[in-house]
């Protein structure tokens, strides 16, 4: 099985780390299936991914991974409460339209949900945006602001005041740099481009 | 069985019930016989069978011809053959045509054992769970304890969520296709219209027509209403549009003057040369009567309890006799039951019709999704 998209996805690897084995695991925007493939192998987990497009979804089959065709614009009515161990949200949060909406449900929907996202706060977009005037773009933010799937994006800050707001628990936040990791601390909005919560209801 | 190079010529075969076989309305039915065809060589563990069911108005010919003068293939050759997206190379198919059918299987046409005359009017009113059970006693035949698959679309959809739920330790996968675990009542209404036109021919007396008879207008009236619900109206409008069939200008009389009217005629005579009257009304019957839930008090849920089959269960989006939405409460009641299940609702502009039609994008999905259940066996041996 091909598991280079490890080697990118920084996030990935946190989150295979923060999984017990023997888990049942719902991965929200699974895309081609591979890594609830991975720890469906090394994790004996028992999967479920949901995606939107159908050219993924025959991705997932063919690595046979279980996948519900589905937008996460909706309530997750399809699943009971805490019917999973785990609900994992990686590098979508961004994208949707009601992320309040959905981060209640994963916390619903999961004994525990795992969050990755790109912390826009990073300081790097807060230059570009002071010294050019306009949005940030760069490897994590490749798009123009008028053709960018990423319509909400916010900081590590801003998603730490909706999990108080939301009343949600967060249990562990971890932050994020292409080569390192560390349990999130101050400065870290300012100085980690990504970042891993676990969070609980 | 032999692949030719030319036409892969496959053989009809009948099977005789060992018992007599007791129907959901309480009566029971002696001497039944289906008619199925196989395909492809079952292994030495019995490990790589397939059934495939029928809809309301098919076969058990899915592929191959029957003889080198043979016009068409069977109806889903598409779909399953040597090489195809069910690979009859790899794995043993089987299809039979279903009880109460006019293709070769016990039905109102057959002679009735106790009486010498055909059944006619006094063949029991079967349901999709009586084809099923019909079926079990086919596959046991072969020796087989294990169906790799079960796979149908529409009507065959129901009988494979009908062989999951009746005898869920004899199925690893199962692929329910266009389908619904319940009728809906815009369902029941067109079968009912159906019946209606068959029985105001004055051919079909009370279901005691003869041969020389039958009532063919009422059957092709009854084929050309139900044909619309399997298209879709982009379809329609792609395919037909306005267009006229046999000038460019209206006839001003109400003899057809559109190809789509055209069509429907072409489609409602083909069908009573193939198709008998009786089995029409018992088949439809069968499939209003459809309802998982209705034997767990409603809880479609419950219906799955013990139910350990993986599922790959697929709808289109431009179906609306059997929309997405009756896929998805599927859906619902077998996550609900913590199985595996993979749900795709592929975009299609071919109505009901699409389980036929896009085998391509449908192929590939069931072809991966088998490939990984048969792997799965032995991975656990």
């Amino acid at each position: 099985m091909d598991n280079s998209f490890l080697n990118t996805r920084r996030d990935l690897q946190i989150v295979s780390r923060l999984i017990e084995p023997d888990s049942r695991i719902l991965d929200l925007g699974c895309g081609d299936g591979l890594f609830l493939a991975y720890l469906k192998k090394n994790k004996n987990a028992s999967v479920l991914g949901l995606e939107l497009e159908q050219q993924q979804i025959c991705k997932c089959i063919a690595n046979g991974v279980p996948v519900i065709q589905s937008n996460l614009n909706r309530k997750l009515d399809f699943a009971d409460d805490k019917s999973f161990d785990y609900v994992i949200l990686s590098h979508t949060l961004q994208e949707l339209e009601n992320p309040a909406l959905l981060l209640e449900e994963i916390v619903r929907v999961g004994k525990k949900a795992v969050v990755s996202f790109i912390n826009f706060g990073y300081f790097p977009n807060r230059l570009q945006l002071l010294f050019t005037g306009r949005m940030p773009r760069n490897k994590s933010l490749p798009h123009e602001w008028y053709n960018t799937p990423n319509i909400h994006l916010g900081t590590i800050a801003d998603f730490q005041r909706l999990c108080a707001e939301k009343n949600i628990c967060i249990e562990e936040s971890i932050a994020l740099g292409s080569n390192w990791d560390a349990p999130f601390g101050f400065g870290h909005n300012l100085f980690a481009p990504g970042c891993v919560f676990v969070l609980s209801s | 069985m032999e692949k030719s190079t030319e036409k892969w010529i496959v053989e009809e075969k009948d099977f005789l019930l060992p018992e007599p076989l007791l129907l959901d309305c309480g009566k029971t039915l002696n001497g039944v016989s289906l008619r199925y065809e196989t395909y492809g060589k079952l292994n030495a563990d019995k490990s790589n069978a397939i059934m495939v069911f029928h809809a309301l108005s098919g076969d058990a010919h899915i592929c191959g011809y029957h003889s080198p003068e043979d016009a068409k293939p069977g109806w889903w050759s598409d779909m399953v053959g040597p090489g195809k997206y069910i690979d009859t190379d790899k794995y043993f198919v089987i299809c039979s045509n279903v009880l109460g059918g006019c293709s070769g299987s016990t039905g109102p046409r057959s002679i009735n054992p106790d009486t010498g005359r055909m059944y006619n009017s006094d063949f029991p009113v079967i349901t999709i769970r009586d084809m099923v059970r019909a079926q079990h006693a086919l596959v046991k035949s072969f020796g087989i304890e294990k169906l790799l698959a079960v796979v149908g679309g529409s009507m065959g959809g129901m009988q494979a969520l009908e062989w999951v739920v009746n005898y869920p330790e004899m199925v690893r996968s199962a692929l329910p296709i266009a389908t619904t675990t319940q009728l809906s009542a815009q369902g029941i209404a067109f079968n009912w219209v159906s019946r209606e036109a068959i029985k105001y021919d004055p051919n079909f007396k009370n279901g005691e027509y003869t041969a020389e008879n039958v009532p063919d207008k009422g059957l092709a009236t009854a084929r050309m209403l139900a044909h619309i619900t399997y298209l879709s109206d982009e379809s329609m409008g792609r395919k037909f549009g306005r267009g006229l069939q046999k000038s460019e200008n209206y006839s001003f009389n109400f003899d057809y003057d559109f190809q789509v009217e055209s069509y429907l005629e072409h489609q409602g005579r083909r069908f009573v040369e193939r198709f008998d009257a009786n089995s029409y009304f018992y088949i439809t019957r069968a499939i209003d009567y459809f309802d998982l839930a209705s034997r767990y008090k409603g809880d479609l849920a419950k219906a799955f309890a013990k139910v350990k089959s993986s599922f790959l269960v697929v709808s289109f989006t431009s179906d609306w006799l059997f929309p997405s939405s009756q896929s998805i409460t599927l859906v619902r009641a077998l996550l609900k039951n913590k199985l595996e299940v993979t749900y795709v609702d592929i975009d299609s502009s071919y109505g009901h019709d699409a389980f036929l039609l896009e085998f391509e994008t449908l192929g590939a999905m069931v072809r991966d999704f088998l490939d990984n259940e048969f792997k799965k066996i032995s991975e656990n041996s």
